[in-house]
């Protein structure tokens, strides 16, 4: 055993500092949810609940909370799926893999926000090359930012570009490091490869397939800077999440006091519903495996 | 008849791959195309092959040294900004985050019913908080200590959104090292610190690496609090670059600026793949 006198030097500096970053902050916004503080009345005073109270009714949260769902579920489910299938394709020895992994994994490295201007010319409805190929296949005049539903697909679209890069790398070294004697059963036993897939790949994925999902279920919840880039929650509020109405609603309009409990309230909800989601999701998923084997 | 099977999904794989290999650069392409051209080229509809479909010029490219006076972008500014802050803050969080997750890799803590693993998972859940709601203490604070718009309150701000992924790497890292290393060290006559940095860090290169680069990108790349929490004395690259495309600045300078403020995180990205190969990520996610 190492000598245990020390291990404070070791963790207390981290914890320190993410104690003064993080919670600290986050108590004053409790106190601050508590406020009335806003562009009129700045400052510290009390209000009770009502802020709570306000936001319960408040319809443009909850729509808010119903577009961020929407399009984090689009935006998880075809990135774990592609990238599954990219990952899947790459695993055993293949000519140019290197290459192909290599280039796979760019998107996920660059700026995301930078890559959003990128595609808003990509996706301009006159100038833009998107319109002009899919002309070439009769299809002409898109609305891509400026109608509800082309906007929503436009940025699930460039999620889907930039995220299932993660999901391909996380997934690629999850195969990697699976054990090689399932396998050789399967073989004897004379599995093809989708029954391999099905009773053997995918039940060992269990673990794998659920810490990648909850990852990306975290950092996608935060979407707002490809919207923020593309479409500033346009038209109307169709593309607006709860980040994105959070920003305008206290940096912009400098409600701070009523933002503060906004935030409280949907930091909750995160959490329940994260802890919820990796509760059922490792049931269905390893439960169904233990079953089997 | 089995020689024709395999050919047909040799076929269907490689397609798949070049479909997704082209959609994956079609941007950065398209970008570069853009950067090249000059008003012929934009408002007449998409073109996309210089010197048959449109002229190439210069001027995008140009515009990133010009003044903004001038009609450039001026962009040596913020490239150094985003520079000192994202390497200062991703080098603090990769050596508090890695004495952090040595500590918790090593020893036994324990506050009250919480253990090792609550500790790792309590760094690593910071990361479900959304940048939007620190956003407001973040701003208030920093106004109050003096540090809105200053370099070091953005550091402050990086540092704890990077510590969480150096541990979430670094733990699982050191698990991997056996502790026969640290004991050996210390039958030596090293204290457990000098046994850390003598023997423990040398030996751990490629996670080092992993960590490091993961914290370069996200640095890099982090736009939230860069847009809100500093403004005209210190400005950050990817809200400049964002600010253009509201601003009517021509689609050459745009593409050039984007792809200038990229070309460092693709040549990350390209160290990335190389230590990722080696395998060291498999265990980080496996719950």
């Amino acid at each position: 055993m190492i000598d245990s006198r020390y291990k404070h030097i070791f963790l207390f500096p981290a914890l320190l500092v993410l104690v003064a970053i993080i919670i600290f902050p986050l108590i004053y916004t409790v106190r601050l949810s508590f406020s009335g503080w806003d562009i009129n009345r700045p400052g510290l005073d009390s209000v009770g609940w009502s802020n709570y109270a306000r936001a319960f009714v408040d319809g443009g949260f909850w729509n808010s909370m119903g577009t961020l769902y929407q399009m984090v579920f689009f935006c998880v489910l075809f990135e774990y799926t592609l990238g599954f299938g990219l990952a899947l394709l790459l695993w055993k020895q293949v000519k140019a893999g290197r290459f192909f992994r290599l280039l796979f994994i760019i998107p996920m490295c660059v700026t995301p926000v930078v890559m959003a201007v990128v595609w808003k010319t990509i996706f301009h409805e006159t100038l833009g090359p998107l319109n002009d190929i899919l002309s070439w296949f009769g299809i002409s005049g898109v609305p891509w930012l400026s109608e509800a539903t082309p906007a929503f697909i436009s940025i699930i679209l460039v999620d889907v570009w930039q995220w299932t890069s993660l999901m391909f790398i996380l997934l690629l070294a999850g195969l990697m490091s699976l054990p090689k004697e399932p396998y050789e059963a399967a073989q004897i036993d004379g599995a093809g490869p989708i029954r391999t897939f099905v009773h053997v790949t995918f039940p060992l994925m269990a673990p794998i397939t659920i810490g990648a999902l909850v990852i990306r279920l975290i950092e996608s919840s935060k979407l707002m800077e490809t919207i923020y880039a593309m479409t500033s929650a346009g038209p109307g509020s169709a593309t607006e999440t709860t980040s994105y109405l959070l920003y305008i609603r206290s940096l912009r309009e400098f409600q701070i006091g009523y933002t503060a409990s906004l935030s409280i309230i949907y930091l909750v909800i995160m959490i329940i519903a994260l802890a919820l989601f990796a509760k059922l999701l490792s049931r269905a998923l390893i439960g169904r495996s233990e079953a089997r084997t | 008849m089995r020689g024709a099977r395999v050919n047909l999904y040799s076929g269907l794989k490689y397609g798949a791959l070049i479909i997704w290999a082209v959609f994956v650069v079609a941007p950065f392409l398209w970008a570069l195309s853009t950067s090249f051209k000059s008003d012929n080229g934009v408002t007449g509809g998409a073109t996309y092959i210089p010197f048959l479909e449109y002229e190439p010029t210069l001027d995008g490219w140009a515009a990133l040294f010009r003044d903004t006076s001038s009609g450039g972008i001026s962009m040596q500014g913020p490239y150094l900004a985003s520079l000192i802050v994202s390497l200062v803050s991703s080098g603090i969080a990769l050596a508090l985050g890695t004495l952090a997750a040595y500590g918790l890799s090593r020893f036994t803590f324990r506050a009250g019913p919480l253990s090792n693993s609550d500790i790792t998972f309590f760094f690593i859940s910071q990361r479900i908080m959304p940048p939007a709601i620190l956003a407001i203490p973040y701003f208030l604070l920093l106004q109050f200590t003096g540090l809105l718009d200053t370099h070091i309150g953005l550091i402050l701000v990086y540092v704890a959104m990077l510590l969480p992924i150096v541990v979430w790497v670094m733990v699982d890292f050191f698990n991997t090292v056996p502790t026969e290393l640290d004991e050996a060290a210390m039958i030596d006559g090293c204290n457990p610190i000098q046994a850390f940095y003598r023997i423990i860090l040398p030996n751990c290169g490629p996670g080092l690496v992993v960590a490091g680069l993961l914290c370069i990108i996200f640095s890099w790349s982090e736009f939230f609090f860069a847009l809100t929490l500093s403004f005209a004395k210190v400005q950050m690259l990817p809200p400049t670059i964002v600010i253009l495309n509201s601003n009517k600045v021509p689609w050459w300078s745009l593409s050039a600026s984007a792809l200038a403020s990229v070309v460092p995180l693709v040549i990350v990205a390209f160290f990335l793949e190389r230590y990722l190969s080696r395998g060291n990520l498999a265990g980080t996610i496996r719950e």
